[in-house]
C-alpha cells in the first residue's frame, strides 16, 4: 500500500509546489523553486556517471564473456576510458581539457570532429537514395510535397537566384520591354521559398506543436493525478 | 519499357557518385556565387548592429560537430560582428561536446580582432540539466557558474562583475542543432523576456519559424544558407560561403534526380497500364 500510495503523494505534492512556485515567485515558494532546479541540475549530473557504469558495464561483460563482436565492446572501452583519461590528465597539466595544447582538444580535433561530421554526411547520400526512390508522384498530396520540396531546395540556394536572373535574361530577348535587372533582382524562387516556409510549413508546424503541447499537458495531469502509473511499473 | 525503368530505379552507388561529384567539384573550382540575404537573417544582424558599444551577448553552443559545417561559421561571423562592434561576449554551452567548438572559434577570431581574454569576452563552460541552469540565471549567474571553465572567478574580470541576470545581457545567441533552442525560447524568452537570435540546422530551421514569426525571436539563421547570408551581411566571406556553391550544385541535383525518377516511374506506370 505504502509502496504504491506514496511516490504518488511525492509526485502530486512536488507538481503543485513546482506549480505554485512558477506563478508565485516570493518568499517561500520562490526559494523552493531555486532549490528544486538545484536539485534536478545535481540528479542531471549523476545520469552520467549512472550512463557511464550501464555503458562500461555492459560492454565489458560482452568482453569477457566473448560475446559476438566482442572486439568493438572492446573497442568503445578503450575509447571511452581513453578519452576519459586524456580529459582528466589535460585538466591537470593545463587547467581545462579545452586547452588549445592538450591531449583531449588533440583527439577532439583529430578524431571526434571528423568521425561526427562523417556520419553525419553520409545521411545526405541515404537521403539523395531515399528520395529519388520514394519521393514519387503517386497522388495529389505526394504530389504537392514533392513540388514544395523542390521549391524550396530551388529557392533556398544561389542556384535559384541565377537561374531566375538567366530567365530574366531570355524574357527580355523575347519582348525587349522588360527589364532584366529589374525582373532578375525580384529572385521569384527565393520570395516564394520565403513564403512556403514562413506561411506554409509555420501553419503545419504549429498544428503539430499545438497537438503536442495538449498531449504534454494531458499525460502530465494524467501523471500528477495518478491516473497514469506505469513509471512505478503498476 | 525497360529504359524507363532502369531510370525510376538507378543503382544506389549511381546516384553515391553523382553527389559525391556534385559536391565535390564546386568546393575545389570555387566559383563565385552571389548570396541573397533573407529577412530573417538580417534581422539577426540588426540585433546584434543595434545593441549599444559594451553590451554584453551571450552565445550558448547547443550543438555537437555533427553539425558543425554548418553551425560554426556562424559562430565564427557573429563572434567578427560582436567583436568588431566592441559588445562583450560571454559563451557557454548545452552540449558538452560542443563546447570545445567554441574554445576553437574564440581562439581563432579573437586574436585577428585583437580582443583579450577576460577584458572582452569569457567562457564560462558547461553545467549539466539545462533548464534548471536557464531558468536558475534568471536570479544569478554565479548560482550556477562561480568561475569560468578554468576555474578563474568570474568576478575576477572586470566586465563580469556587472553582470548578474538577463538583465544584464544585452542579447542572446544560441547556436543549436536540436531542442535546445526551444529550451531558451520558452524559458528564457517567455519568462524573462530576453532578446534571442537562434542559428539552427537546415533541418531544425522549419520548426523554429513559428517562433521567429510570432516575434519571440529577433532572429533566425538556418543552415548554410544561413551563414552565408550573415558572412556576406558582415562583408566577411568565410567556409559558409565557400560551401555555397557545392551545397547550390547538389540541390540542382537533388531536384534533377527527383525530375528523372518521377518521368520514368509516370512512363513505365502509363505503359503497364496500356
Amino acid at each position: 500500500m505504502l509502496k504504491r500510495n506514496l511516490p504518488l503523494a511525492i509526485v502530486f505534492t512536488t507538481a503543485l509546489l513546482l506549480v505554485a512556485a512558477f506563478f508565485i515567485p516570493h518568499r517561500p515558494f520562490g526559494d523552493l523553486e531555486s532549490r528544486f532546479l538545484n536539485w534536478y541540475a545535481i540528479v542531471a549530473g549523476f545520469t552520467y556517471l549512472l550512463g557511464i557504469d550501464s555503458l562500461a558495464r555492459h560492454h565489458i561483460l560482452r568482453v569477457t564473456r566473448r560475446a559476438p563482436g566482442w572486439p568493438f565492446s572492446l573497442l568503445l572501452v578503450l575509447a571511452l576510458f581513453g578519452t576519459l583519461g586524456l580529459g582528466v590528465y589535460s585538466w591537470f597539466k593545463f587547467q581545462s581539457p579545452f586547452a588549445l595544447r592538450a591531449p583531449f582538444m588533440w583527439l577532439y580535433t583529430y578524431m571526434i570532429i571528423p568521425l561526427q561530421a562523417t556520419m553525419f554526411a553520409t545521411l545526405a547520400f541515404f537521403i539523395v537514395s531515399a528520395a529519388y526512390r520514394a519521393f514519387r508522384v503517386r497522388n495529389f498530396s505526394a504530389t504537392l510535397l514533392l513540388l514544395a520540396a523542390c521549391l524550396v531546395m530551388f529557392g533556398n540556394v544561389p542556384l535559384g537566384g541565377e537561374v531566375w536572373r538567366a530567365v530574366a535574361s531570355a524574357m527580355h530577348k523575347v519582348i525587349p520591354s522588360i527589364d532584366p535587372a529589374a525582373l532578375g533582382a525580384l529572385e521569384i524562387p527565393a520570395v516564394v521559398k520565403d513564403w512556403l516556409m514562413k506561411v506554409g510549413q509555420t501553419a503545419a508546424v504549429r498544428g503539430i506543436g499545438i497537438g503536442l503541447s495538449l498531449g504534454g499537458i494531458a499525460m502530465s495531469l494524467r501523471i500528477v493525478l495518478g491516473i497514469e502509473r506505469t513509471y512505478l511499473s503498476s | 519499357m525497360k529504359f524507363w525503368d532502369t531510370l525510376s530505379g538507378l543503382d544506389r552507388r549511381i546516384l553515391y557518385l553523382l553527389l559525391a561529384l556534385a559536391v565535390a567539384l564546386p568546393l575545389i573550382l570555387k566559383p563565385h556565387v552571389a548570396i541573397r540575404t533573407s529577412e530573417p537573417v538580417r534581422r539577426a544582424f540588426n540585433a546584434v548592429e543595434s545593441l549599444p558599444e559594451g553590451s554584453v551577448v551571450m552565445i550558448s553552443i547547443d550543438y555537437d560537430p555533427s553539425s558543425a559545417p554548418e553551425v560554426q561559421p556562424m559562430l565564427v561571423a557573429i563572434l567578427r560582428h560582436c567583436f568588431r562592434r566592441n559588445l562583450k561576449v560571454i559563451l557557454t554551452g548545452q552540449l558538452a561536446l560542443g563546447l570545445p567548438l567554441g574554445e576553437i572559434a574564440l581562439n581563432q577570431v579573437a586574436p585577428e580582432m585583437n580582443k583579450t581574454y577576460g577584458v572582452d569576452y569569457v567562457n564560462i563552460g558547461y553545467r549539466p540539466g539545462y533548464t534548471a541552469m536557464m531558468v536558475g540565471i534568471g536570479r544569478e549567474i554565479r548560482d550556477y557558474f562561480q568561475t569560468d571553465y578554468r576555474g578563474v572567478p568570474l568576478d575576477s574580470f572586470e566586465f563580469m562583475r556587472a553582470v548578474h541576470n538577463y538583465r544584464d545581457i544585452g542579447l542572446l545567441v544560441s547556436l543549436a542543432h536540436g531542442g535546445v533552442a526551444d529550451a531558451w525560447i520558452i524559458y528564457v524568452g517567455g519568462r524573462f523576456g530576453q532578446r534571442i537570435v537562434v542559428g539552427c540546422t537546415g533541418v531544425n530551421a522549419p520548426n523554429l519559424y513559428q517562433f521567429y514569426s510570432s516575434g519571440q525571436l529577433a532572429g533566425l539563421i538556418g543552415g548554410l544558407q544561413g551563414a552565408s547570408e550573415y558572412e556576406t551581411l558582415i562583408d566577411r566571406p568565410g567556409s559558409a560561403t565557400l560551401g555555397m556553391p557545392a551545397q547550390s550544385v547538389a540541390h540542382g541535383l537533388i531536384i534533377l534526380l527527383l525530375c528523372i525518377g518521377n518521368l520514368g516511374f509516370l512512363i513505365s506506370r502509363r505503359r503497364k497500364k496500356n
